[in-house]
């Protein structure tokens, strides 16, 4: 057996309430390792022969929890949620930070698979080999707060009485959805302890689908066996010593983007985008410093960044929100996105969204598109069901947020994500509103703007990624950048934190996956082979599509339109993209993948990596 | 002629914790060799995100759980002032933890034992690795006089103090 695994899978069928163990073979963890790269292999395994006819909301789902090999051993822990994606019909590797992974591990599980769906709320209560589903009607409908209160005292009373000797019992991990989440909202998050989130994707919704409420585990084993243990302890200390001389990094985590990002790079999305440039001195990382932040430093489990800050609002009439930093996503979408610029309102805006279950990311580029649409008057004050939706507004976004999650009126609309509201309102209007949807793919874009060409991301990186706006997972040349998706997929495959590899050499990560299960890996080998068929099952599926979406690479591998406007305002005015330049290094991407000049994966490349049934597959869209 | 070590204790500023849990996995590296943080003589306790803190023993000046012991598998380090647990001896009965003002010590996941703090034999891995990554919510200071009992409080305690410590009134809502 290799080793840092548990060497088991927990398979719940919520339909028959039963419960299964699933093994894999030493080959396809070799080759798929866990986390992202296992949940394509699990999904198209199981999925793929008829992927386009399964809705990602019905009973034939699969919810997907996954650790990697990696999980607890390399410094900051977290869990891998996938299935298929409800915004993309694709598969994304959507991982959250937490306890969840370790506990998972320590109770002798490398993942959780979850099957149908139950008839009534439920959540799942796992004591090492002890699975019980437990009914979950008294916490169906409690926000994120009351969810995480409820369920920790829930499950401590039924650890002591269960097993009185042990003394005091630690909290079990928890997972669990929101209203957002209960309601099938296309924009929920799985979601840790508070504010920690499996956004992209929209899983919220297929737990939701499924009436699974929550996981919580308890593990009281250790971690796995590695196979070298004074190496783990070396690499660990080494993680630990890189990140401990990043003074900033730690101090601010991302939180000096919500600044920065907008006044040096010029790739902050302002008002749903229609600027990236902003100058309000009142957004610095100073104000939220000095102002909201009660804690400094806040982690999880073996974290030495601890980039997560606790914020609360204090006085004014925001008073008593409580969320984290926010992050530089949430300062992006649920600050400056909706015309925010207050730490106070953005802290309030990030502790709404926090409660009812809901991606800051997703929903705050849903808010920017309707209050777009608002701006020009295309939704009336009527269509928003009496919300006067001007930026900057914090309230009023709230109060959509809110119907968002419990679908109410508009919110119904708004609730299924920026590409489908488009599309209905484009409908329901006779105005195509495409043009201020920024997305791709049905996955709004991260909050890193490709105008300026400062940041990070290329002007293909979106257009050709596999999980589409996902900014922790771009396209990127030469493939094995350490941008590139094909890298981003160890980091999600050997299911740890990679805002901890900053400033290591790229291929510690490989040494690390040696000395805990004892295989060597090499960068080339990692990009080439076993990264290259975890994208190519990705894209596969992608292109599959379907249900209700199907996508057209020739169409859909682009960028927002918005992209292609000029930049208004800032140091890169008048700055945009051209188009040309995106469809020439479009083509290059493909060819290096091995895609045909539609995007669609070649024959060639599919045999290569012993993909043959995929081959099979795909003939349907060539 | 050895040298005689100081009595310290582990000074505790609860409320910056960080909740990295690096504490569990030093204690439980040092200890059984593995990381494994329901072995761990220090464990993070989070009954309201946010509001994480190391629960450890606090060596109450009367020692109330060695007094406890059936098998007297409990004694006090004469160097370093740390409970010490015989392995051998000690039946795994809990009379300790339901004597202990705080809950504290708790029984090994897998082995008839009662896990309780050494203080690492007077070089504690916890306060090392919270000292590195300057989180400095441990600290080795020299044991003195003070009424290190008052340190012995149950989770639940500690909790509700450092919840509203940090969220104000709001915090009480939260447990």
């Amino acid at each position: 057996m290799i080793r840092g695994y548990a060497g088991k899978l927990l398979e719940v069928d919520l339909s028959a309430a039963s419960f299964r163990e699933v093994k894999f073979s030493d080959e396809i963890l070799k080759d798929y390792v866990g986390g992202r790269g296992l949940a394509a292999k699990i999904l198209w395994d199981r999925l793929g022969s008829r992927w386009e006819t399964v809705d990602p909301l019905g009973p034939e789902n699969l919810l997907l929890l996954l650790t990697g090999p990696l999980t607890g051993f390399f410094p900051g822990g977290r869990v891998c949620v996938s299935g298929k994606s409800p915004q993309s019909n694709g598969v994304i590797g959507s991982t959250v930070a937490g306890e969840f992974g370790v506990e998972l591990k320590c109770a002798g599980y490398d993942g959780i698979i979850v099957a149908g769906e139950a008839e009534k709320p439920v959540y799942l209560f796992i004591k090492d080999g002890d699975v019980e589903v437990r009914n979950a009607s008294h916490i169906w409908g409690m926000d994120a707060k009351k969810t995480v209160a409820a369920l920790t005292k829930e499950c401590r009373g039924l650890l002591k009485t269960r097993y009185p000797q042990k003394g005091e019992w630690k909290e079990p991990a928890i997972l669990y959805i929101g209203p957002a989440g209960e309601n099938k909202v296309r924009t929920a998050v799985v979601a840790a302890k508070w504010t920690h989130a499996a956004g992209y994707g929209g899983y919220g919704a297929v737990m939701g689908a499924k009436k699974l409420k929550a996981i919580a585990v308890k593990g009281t084993g250790p971690l796995p066996e590695v196979a070298d243990m004074e190496s783990v302890k070396r690499l660990m200390q080494e993680v630990c010593n890189n990140a401990y001389e990043s003074e900033l990094w730690r101090r601010w985590g991302t939180g000096a983007g919500g600044y920065d990002v907008g006044a040096k790079t010029s790739s902050e999305p302002v008002r749903n985008w229609q600027e990236e440039w902003h100058d309000e001195k009142s957004f610095g990382v100073d104000q939220f410093e000095n102002r909201v932040w009660v804690k400094q430093y806040w982690g999880d489990f073996g974290c030495p960044t601890t980039c997560l800050k606790l914020a609360v609002v204090k006085s004014g009439k925001f008073k008593g929100a409580i969320t984290d930093n926010p992050d530089y996503e949430l300062q992006a979408y649920v600050g400056t996105n909706l015309g925010i610029f207050t730490p106070e309102g953005n802290v309030y805006m990030a502790s709404v969204i926090d409660d009812l279950g809901l991606c800051g990311i997703q929903t705050g580029n849903v808010l920017g598109f309707a209050a777009e649409l608002f701006q020009r008057g295309i939704l009336t004050k009527k269509d928003l069901d009496g919300v006067e939706l001007r930026w900057g507004d914090a309230e009023a976004f709230a109060t959509l947020a809110r119907k968002i999650a419990y679908r109410e009126g508009i919110g119904n609309i708004l609730a299924e994500g920026t590409c489908r509201a488009a599309l209905k309102i484009g409908e329901l209007k006779g105005v195509d509103v495409m043009p201020y949807a920024v997305q791709v793919k049905g996955v709004g874009v991260g909050a890193h703007g490709i105008r300026s060409e400062k940041d990070y991301p290329e002007i293909y990186s979106y257009a050709c990624s596999v999980q589409c706006g996902d900014h922790t997972s771009v396209a990127c040349m030469p493939l094995d950048d350490f941008r590139s998706e094909l890298m981003m997929a160890f980091h999600d495959s050997g299911v740890y934190c990679y805002f901890n590899v900053f400033g290591l050499p790229r291929t510690l990560v490989f040494d690390f996956y040696k000395a805990v299960t004892g295989i060597e890996l090499t960068k080339e080998e990692w990009v080439n082979t076993k990264a290259m068929k975890i994208i190519q099952l990705q894209r596969a599926m992608l292109l599959l599509g379907g249900p209700d979406l199907k996508w057209n690479p020739e169409i859909h591998d682009d960028n927002p339109p918005r992209f292609y406007e000029p930049l208004p305002s800032g140091p890169y005015k008048d700055k945009t993209v051209e188009k040309a330049r995106v469809e020439e290094e479009k083509r290059r991407y493909y060819e290096l993948m091995g895609w045909d000049e539609r995007g669609v994966p070649k024959p060639e490349i599919l045999k290569k990596l012993g993909l043959d049934d995929v081959d099979k597959v795909l003939e349907r869209l060539r | 002629m050895t040298e005689k070590r100081e009595a310290i204790w582990i000074a505790r500023d609860l409320s910056r914790c960080s909740g990295c849990r690096k504490c569990e996995i030093a204690c439980s590296l040092f200890h059984e060799g593995r990381i494994w943080p329901e072995a761990s003589r220090i464990r993070v306790f989070m009954l309201v995100p946010g509001v994480e803190f190391p629960h450890f023993c606090a060596q109450c000046e009367d020692y109330p759980c060695v007094e406890v012991c059936p098998t007297k598998a409990l004694s006090v380090s004469k160097e370093t002032g740390a409970v010490l647990v015989d392995t051998n001896t000690c039946i795994g009965c809990g009379n300790c933890i339901e004597a202990c003002p705080g809950k504290v010590p708790h029984m090994h996941p897998r082995e008839n034992r009662v896990l309780i703090c050494d203080l690492c034999g007077g070089d504690p891995q916890c306060v090392k690795v919270c000292q590195e990554g300057l989180w400095n919510v441990l600290r080795i200071v020299p044991r003195g006089t003070h009424s290190y009992r008052l340190y012995a409080r149950r989770p639940e305690e500690i909790a509700r103090d450092l919840a509203v410590k940090i969220y104000g009134e709001e915090g009480k809502r939260l447990l």
